[in-house]
């Protein structure tokens, strides 16, 4: 086969091209709690995330489905809990939800690689693929993931028909948001914020928002101790 | 080739238990079929504890399945002779076992359908997919070997050459597979109580106690219903396996109970508190894991004594608490223990519901049906064969 | 051989058995026609070519779903050189078959190949302004 010298230089820009363009994001959310606290008792941020994503609403606590909440200060950071700590922060509720860690033990531990890291960042379900086997359950440190314990559609209030209900038996969480991030939308919380406490941003870009943020304050995470990376950063 | 045809020949008593046996397979059965059509939710289960008593019968049936190896082991590898005629039912029992414990994974998945996406999709990073390779191998391996053993008996003749390689290969299969059990637990960060190297270890105490107790148990039964006589020899040093076995597996445990209560470290402390003094008010597991000491602390009195291991009808209360109690331990402690409290410090309670409970005992019949079975096979063959030498 | 007429009687009961989805369905009349599916109106060209889907469209489905969920590719170009954004609801449904009854699951109906899956957690899109349909040449 004979190489033409024009075809060749053409592939040599084509791969030069590809490899020039904009490094991979790596996706990640800077949280204000006392921004977040400034409307006791605001879930904005949660009803959007459950109404956009078809989340059940189960009478049942047990199964309760849930892809972002509140959880009391001690719960999320135990390792800060303690009789001296700050008095109002003992008691405050922050966001909790996937951490999208960057070394996921959930990915590790699927079986079907139902749930995998996108170069992105973002750690991301198959809900084809899962077959409801609950390892990435017990495999994750932060309680971030639920299963559907029980047809879920039945308990959505209202269907939004842009996005897939899941049926029962499939595990699920946030995916922050990747089908509107794919249209160039932030994520539904991050949005529906009134105190825009929620800062999304890719970390690689070091003029994004929420990489500034994490350059100008201190910042702590979820058991970071546990090699997880993980990639929700909360401003102290 | 299966020799089926000598299980279908059983005296009166024979039936009925099968015909019982039946009923409670057909009972799990139509509960199953509620459960793929209501959901998990029918389960005791919930959004904190996501593993119960289907996946914790896996676990500790697990263990079961991988004693066959401790008659093998010696019969094989080290030509104890005394151990020849119950190596076959050791293997059965493995089979039993391994069927069991695959069937308790099958019933707990929530969309079971698509477990062959576990093959379609391997993934050698999970340890869940090294779960179905050593399980399924080991069925596999076990099944061969009890056909081709059990065939050549039966032709009075001895087993093919290429059957012995197979046969050790099944030895340090049995160890792995009961060590991949444990991976599956002892390497989340996120569960402190199972995040424990002696996970493995324990777990291939407790196998190789409650396995060979219960073979014991078997063995004395067949002997009383079947006039089988496994040997007294054999098992005398079955009976002082366990022994061994449940020393080391009770020093383990405190080795665990010292490890988390001097480095007084809360994640480690909280889930033994939680077992065995309750947390936050909830303590519906203490008194089960109280009764599974006192049991450990009975059977070990019982069989440290040689004057009371070597007398058969102590030994059979030995076993049968040995059993017990480890099947308190791993069947119910174990994975319970390990997700309460939650990672968010939640103390959510379990307990198995009925259908959960009917689907259990099904599969628990299921393998006692196999167990039936294979035993009156193989000692149909004998019988047949004691026969024909008589006659010669 | 007193037992001809049993045996034949038997033999014809059994058949009439066998064959009853056959002659069942000849009676109803239900087999002479096809399944009355009603075309989308707006668009005249379909993602590929009209063999194709009626062959394999739930492969072409299956390749959209790997695609977009573990690709996050999210546009097709189509043999006729249009691109569609690939979303069963998005696109499918709502740019071109807009009613599922009338179409989707009249074949499918027809054909006894049940509901797929897929519909336990996909979406129709919400009801919009009636669309024309224009029924099949």
């Amino acid at each position: 086969m004979t190489i033409h010298r024009r075809g060749f230089l053409c592939t040599l820009a084509l791969a030069a091209n590809s490899s020039a363009q904009a490094p991979a994001k790596r996706w990640a959310m800077v949280i204000d709690p006392q921004k977040c606290l400034k409307d006791k008792g605001c879930t904005k941020c949660i009803e959007a995330c459950h109404k956009t994503h078809n989340v059940p609403a189960l009478a049942e606590a047990r199964h309760q489905v849930k892809w972002i909440w509140k959880e009391p200060f001690g719960h999320a950071f135990p390792s800060e809990q303690g009789e001296h700590v700050r008095e109002e922060l003992k008691h405050q509720p922050v966001l909790v939800f996937c951490n999208h860690c960057d070394e996921p033990p959930c990915v590790r531990v699927c079986p079907t690689q139902a749930t995998w890291k996108r170069a992105d960042g973002i750690v991301m379900m198959d809900w084809h693929r899962c077959i409801g086997c609950r390892y990435c359950i017990a495999g994750c440190p932060y309680g971030s993931r639920s299963f559907n314990w029980v047809d879920p559609r039945p308990h959505i209030r209202q269907i939004n028909t842009d996005f897939p209900t899941r049926a029962k038996g499939v595990v699920e969480k946030c995916t922050f948001c990747e089908e509107r991030l794919a249209q160039g939308q932030p994520p539904a919380c991050v949005e529906a914020c009134p105190e825009k406490a929620l800062v999304f941003g890719d970390l690689r870009d070091p003029q994004s928002e929420a990489r500034k943020l994490l350059r100008a304050r201190f910042s702590i995470r979820r058991k970071p101790e546990l090699g997880t990376k993980p990639e929700i950063y909360y401003l102290v | 080739m299966f020799m089926f045809e000598k299980a279908v020949v059983g005296s009166r008593r024979y039936w009925i238990w099968l015909l019982c046996l039946l009923v409670i397979i057909g009972a799990g059965f139509l509960c199953y079929l509620r459960q793929l059509e209501y959901g998990l939710g029918i389960t005791g289960l919930s959004r904190d504890v996501t593993w119960g008593l289907c996946i914790a019968q896996s676990t500790f049936l697990a263990g079961v399945a991988a004693s066959a190896v401790m008659v093998v082991l010696p019969y094989y590898l080290h030509d104890y002779r005394a151990f020849g005629r119950i190596t076959i039912l050791g293997q059965f029992l493995a089979i039993a076992a391994v069927t069991m414990c695959m069937l308790f994974i099958f019933v707990d998945l929530g969309q079971p359908s698509r477990v062959i996406n576990v093959l379609l999709y391997p993934t050698p990073g999970s340890i869940m997919f090294w779960d179905l390779i050593s399980l399924g191998g080991y069925l596999l391996l076990n099944a061969v070997i009890a056909l081709v053993t059990l065939g050549a008996e039966r032709r009075d003749a001895a087993p093919p050459g290429w059957i012995k390689p197979v046969i050790f290969i099944s030895i340090p299969w049995a160890m792995g597979m009961c060590t991949v059990t444990a991976f599956l637990y002892s390497g989340l960060p996120g569960r402190s109580f199972w995040l424990t190297a002696i996970l493995a270890p324990r777990f291939l105490a407790s196998a190789f106690s409650s396995g060979p107790a219960l073979l014991i148990l078997l063995c004395l039964a067949m002997r009383r219903l079947a006039k089988f006589d496994p040997g007294r020899d054999a098992i005398r040093r079955l009976g002082l396996i366990v022994t061994y076995a449940m020393l080391i597996n009770v020093f383990f445990f405190l080795m665990e109970v010292f490890t988390a209560f001097y480095s007084r470290i809360p994640e480690h402390m909280e889930h033994f508190r939680y077992l065995f003094a309750g947390l936050e008010g909830r303590a519906s597991l203490v008194p089960w894991m109280w009764t599974s000491l006192a049991l450990a602390a009975v059977s070990l009195v019982l069989l440290v004594a040689p004057r009371y291991r070597n007398e058969e009808k102590v030994l059979a209360v030995a076993c049968g608490t040995v059993f017990l109690s480890l099947w308190i331990d791993k069947g119910l402690g174990l994975i319970v223990g390990g997700f309460i409290p939650s990672p968010l410090g939640a103390v959510t309670e379990y307990a198995p519901t009925l259908p959960e409970l009917a689907i259990s005992l099904a599969i628990w019949a299921v393998g006692l049906l196999m167990l039936t079975v294979f035993y009156r096979i193989a000692l149909a063959v004998r019988e047949s064969l004691a026969a024909a030498r008589q006659e010669v | 051989m007193r037992d001809r007429p049993i045996i034949f009687g038997g033999l014809m009961v059994f058949l009439g058995l066998a064959t009853f989805p056959i002659w069942y369905n000849v009676a109803a009349g239900k087999t002479s026609r096809g399944p009355d599916i009603k075309l989308p109106a707006q668009e005249k060209e379909c993602v590929a070519a009209t063999d194709y889907m009626r062959s394999s469209h739930m492969d072409l489905l299956v390749e959209w779903r790997e695609q977009v969920v573990r690709q996050h590719v999210r546009r097709f170009t189509a043999f006729n050189g249009r691109n569609y954004n690939i979303s069963l609801t998005g696109t499918c449904l709502k740019q071109c078959h807009t009613s599922k009854a009338d179409f989707c699951d009249r074949c499918h109906d027809y054909a006894g190949a049940g509901t797929p899956y897929c519909w336990d957690c996909h979406n129709e899109p919400r009801p919009a302004a009636t669309v024309a349909h224009r029924l099949p040449q």
